[in-house]
């Protein structure tokens, strides 16, 4: 298999991936927002903090407020990872891999780039924004679905699988750190506790399987074991490490990237939520975070370069 | 009925299927009397089919001036054009005959020249000649054979009589449509197979992964072969990727290659650096390799030419065959093969008129309303003036063209295409058409079961090219003899 093949399939699961974490945590946020009272300092200009891109948001915008965050992270062509862009290169890599996928999947991602692109400023404004985000949510998981139902599972689609997980693990990072922040900017109002940590699960599809599976009601300590090291729930961080390491333990050259998984996965087994503050949460998340950047990098090195 | 051939007219043509009103050639009896048993609707259903088919299948092309829309659904006529078995025999001789020639004339051509020197070809042709690459003098390339796939088209006139109109030597694409073309046919006109000697098609992938590990330079059991593409936006994507996909070769672009320090081509995959002994190209000479050629090339790979000049790795076609892939050298054609091989030639040349020669060319200048002129180094139909159904305007381009580049230039008396029936708008209609069939040549030489046949659907036209408005016909070879 070539490696620009195997390239390109990874990228066009992680930018698929992306474009479905995105939007599911722009819509929860949006309903947080909702509920939060006036004045409260959990606000938009969070996200792209949380995308990474802080910076690059405030050269382009003079004001962190709804409109422009939203714009930001959905529409904006400057955003490397706007849902726009990400579904536009996972197009692109589609376009070019396509003798590789199931001939559905191309007429499948062609649509979704045509409906977003088509419908994405309905978006902007509050009214349009949950079904455009919805409808989004439900294309890409269709796509999903499709690739797994419909393509053999051989090399190639290991590594639909090792970037659909490596997305997922790192979006999830991020949501437990947006968690952190608002914990820290709120210490006058803990109370609004259960309504960020609520939103953090529905963000991640989380919230249902977790209710059957904890029971105690939403603590922060539990949402973050939950999400960092439940075995079973598609996307904790520790489930996709797993997921990750099952795909590349069949593929040629795998020792490095194996060791920096098992690393990570080790990192993350040590945490204990129960001891954590707001403070260390954030810098253990970051850590992981770190973990499975350099996982990435190895994955490139070892099979791309 | 969908048809009456009685009242079935080509207008003075030769048509490939009736002879005289109401008669059918030999080969395409079982057709024509089948069809005639066909109702409208049932036609009409069975060309439905076969687009359904073929967006199905995801047969596609692309033009280039379509913008967004970089695939297009094959254009396809379902109703195929049938050559007999003994005729085509005939044919299928001449083109190898040519082949044998043009790989002789071309491997002369880097060497002593001796044509040149013999007097057969003036030296200017080959001096003027945009195909003819310095670097490749004094290489020799397996069987020293550089033209290894030629696509070769082929017209008929009114009398009846094959003409070669030109040999594509660089990168001739269309084979993926021939063998698209069966299979379509197959599908939706399954009863005609049963009651008819059909030659089949689809051997040609092996005989093409046969012929390109037949030139391989290094002893393997097993030569890896890759299909090199410029990538998704090349008007025959579609082909390469079929190709590879049925040879089981990789499908590479350029940035999938790399020369190590070791002087041989490898690609990279996943497991690591793998090499490749024979590159099927489909990128042009001037593309191969910015090293050599065009440095602002990013379809290429750096080091490639010198890779082949080492002796590497194969390259198919060889970098410099285009030299005889040019319309002046082949008005040439027929001497070449008395010179090389001491026979007539077995399908003639289209009578000719170069530019350069100045009889030659105040003939052309004084009859372009009776004349085909075309360039000497394109293709896929684009720059060339169709005299019958020219302007004046146009007619005067042509002139102040020619005067100003003759060496670029032929002349060819505007023949009558022959015709077959087509589907049009519910109706049975003569179309004029052409053959390009593909001659493969590495240890042994092997030219495919007939061809493209490719069909100018507009009512009188006699441009067949896909990127201008042409379709497609399956193109039978039938055995009448066996029963």
């Amino acid at each position: 298999m070539l490696s620009r093949v195997a390239e390109r399939i990874y990228w066009l699961a992680r930018y698929i991936e992306r474009a479905e974490n995105t939007a599911r945590l722009v819509n929860t946020y949006h309903f947080l927002l909702l509920d939060m009272p006036r004045g409260t300092k959990v606000g938009w200009h969070i996200l792209p903090y949380i995308a990474g891109s802080s910076e690059l948001f405030n050269e382009c915008y003079q004001r962190q407020d709804e409109r422009n965050t939203v714009k930001y992270l959905l529409a904006d062509s400057i955003n490397p990872a706007s849902i726009v862009n990400s579904i536009t290169m996972a197009r692109e890599n589609a376009r070019t891999s396509r003798d590789e996928l199931p001939g559905y999947a191309w007429e499948q991602i062609n649509e979704l780039y045509i409906y977003t692109r088509d419908n994405v400023s309905t978006a902007l404004a509050r009214r349009g924004r949950f079904s455009f985000l919805t409808e989004t949510i439900l294309r890409c998981q269709q796509l999903t679905g499709l690739l797994a139902g419909t393509m053999s599972h051989d090399l190639r689609y290991d590594f639909i699988r090792i970037g659909r997980n490596i997305e997922r693990a790192d979006m999830t990072t991020r949501v437990i750190d947006i968690g952190a922040m608002s914990l820290k900017e709120e210490d006058e109002a803990r109370a609004h506790d259960v309504h960020v940590w609520t939103s953090m699960l529905h963000a991640l599809n989380a919230y249902q399987m977790y209710r059957k599976d904890v029971q105690l009601g939403v603590h922060c300590e539990d949402v973050v074991g939950y999400l960092l090291q439940n075995n079973y729930f598609p996307r904790s961080v520790t489930h996709c490490i797993d997921q990750i390491e099952e795909s590349i333990a069949i593929l040629p050259k795998y020792k490095d990237p194996l060791a920096q998984l098992r690393a990570t996965r080790r990192r993350v087994d040590k945490i204990k939520p129960a001891t954590l503050t707001a403070e260390s949460l954030h810098k253990e998340v970051d850590q992981i975070q770190i973990g499975i950047s350099a996982l990435h990098g190895q994955i490139c090195s070892t099979w791309f370069e | 009925m969908a048809i009456d051939w009685k009242k079935y007219d080509p207008n003075g043509c030769y048509d490939e299927l009736i002879s005289t009103p109401g008669y059918a050639r030999a080969a395409a009896r079982n057709l024509t009397a089948w069809l005639r048993k066909l109702s409208d609707e049932d036609l009409q259903t069975r060309k439905l089919d076969a687009e359904l088919a073929i967006i199905d299948k995801g047969v596609t092309f692309t033009v280039y001036s379509d913008g967004e829309n970089i695939d297009r659904a094959w254009p396809f006529d379902i109703i195929p054009r049938v050559i007999q078995l003994k005729e085509w025999r005939r044919i299928e001789t001449g083109l190898k005959q040519r082949l044998h020639a043009l790989n002789l004339f071309i491997n002369d051509l880097y060497h002593d020249q001796k044509i040149i020197k013999d007097g057969v070809i003036p030296a200017s042709l080959i001096a003027k000649s945009k195909g003819f690459r310095e670097e490749c003098i004094g290489i020799e390339p397996p069987h020293n054979v550089w033209a290894h796939i030629c696509g070769s088209d082929l017209v008929r006139d009114s009398d009846g009589t094959m003409y070669v109109l030109e040999d594509n030597l660089r990168v001739p694409s269309g084979v993926s449509y021939m063998i698209e073309n069966r299979e379509v046919t197959k599908r939706v006109l399954p009863e005609l197979f049963e009651n008819n000697n059909i030659l089949p098609v689809d051997d040609y992938p092996d005989q093409l992964m046969a012929m390109l590990q037949s030139i391989s330079p290094n002893k393997r059991t097993r030569p890896e072969v890759a299909v090199l593409t410029p990538g998704i936006y090349n008007s025959a994507y579609f082909e390469h990727a079929f190709l590879a996909r049925s040879m089981g070769a990789e499908l590479v672009e350029g940035i999938d290659l790399v020369i190590e320090p070791d002087g041989y081509v490898y690609m990279k995959t996943i497991k690591g650096l793998a090499r490749v002994d024979v590159i099927y190209r489909r990128i042009d000479d001037s593309f191969l390799d910015p090293e050599t050629f065009n440095p602002d090339s990013v379809l290429g790979v750096p080091g490639l030419m010198k890779a082949w000049r080492e002796g590497k790795v194969a390259l198919a076609n060889a970098p410099g065959c285009g030299v005889a892939d040019d319309k002046v050298v082949y008005t040439y054609v027929p001497d070449i093969i008395r010179y090389y091989l001491d026979e007539e030639p077995i399908i003639p040349n289209v009578p000719s008129y170069r530019c350069n020669i100045k009889e030659e060319r105040e003939y052309v200048l004084a009859n372009l309303e009776n004349m085909v002129v075309k360039p000497a180094n394109e293709s896929g139909g684009y720059g060339m003036l169709v005299g019958p159904q020219s302007t004046a305007k146009e007619r005067a381009q042509f002139k102040r063209l020619i005067r100003k580049n003759p060496r670029n230039y032929i002349g060819q008396p505007a023949l009558s295409l022959s015709t077959a029936p087509t589907l049009c708008d519910n109706k049975l209609e003569p179309r004029h058409l052409d053959l390009r069939p593909f001659i493969l040549q590495g240890k042994d030489t092997y030219v495919t079961a007939g061809g493209l046949t490719r069909v100018a659907m507009k009512r009188g036209s006699l441009v067949v090219n896909s990127s201008q408005g042409g379709g497609s016909k399956d193109t039978w070879i039938v055995d009448t003899e066996k029963r």
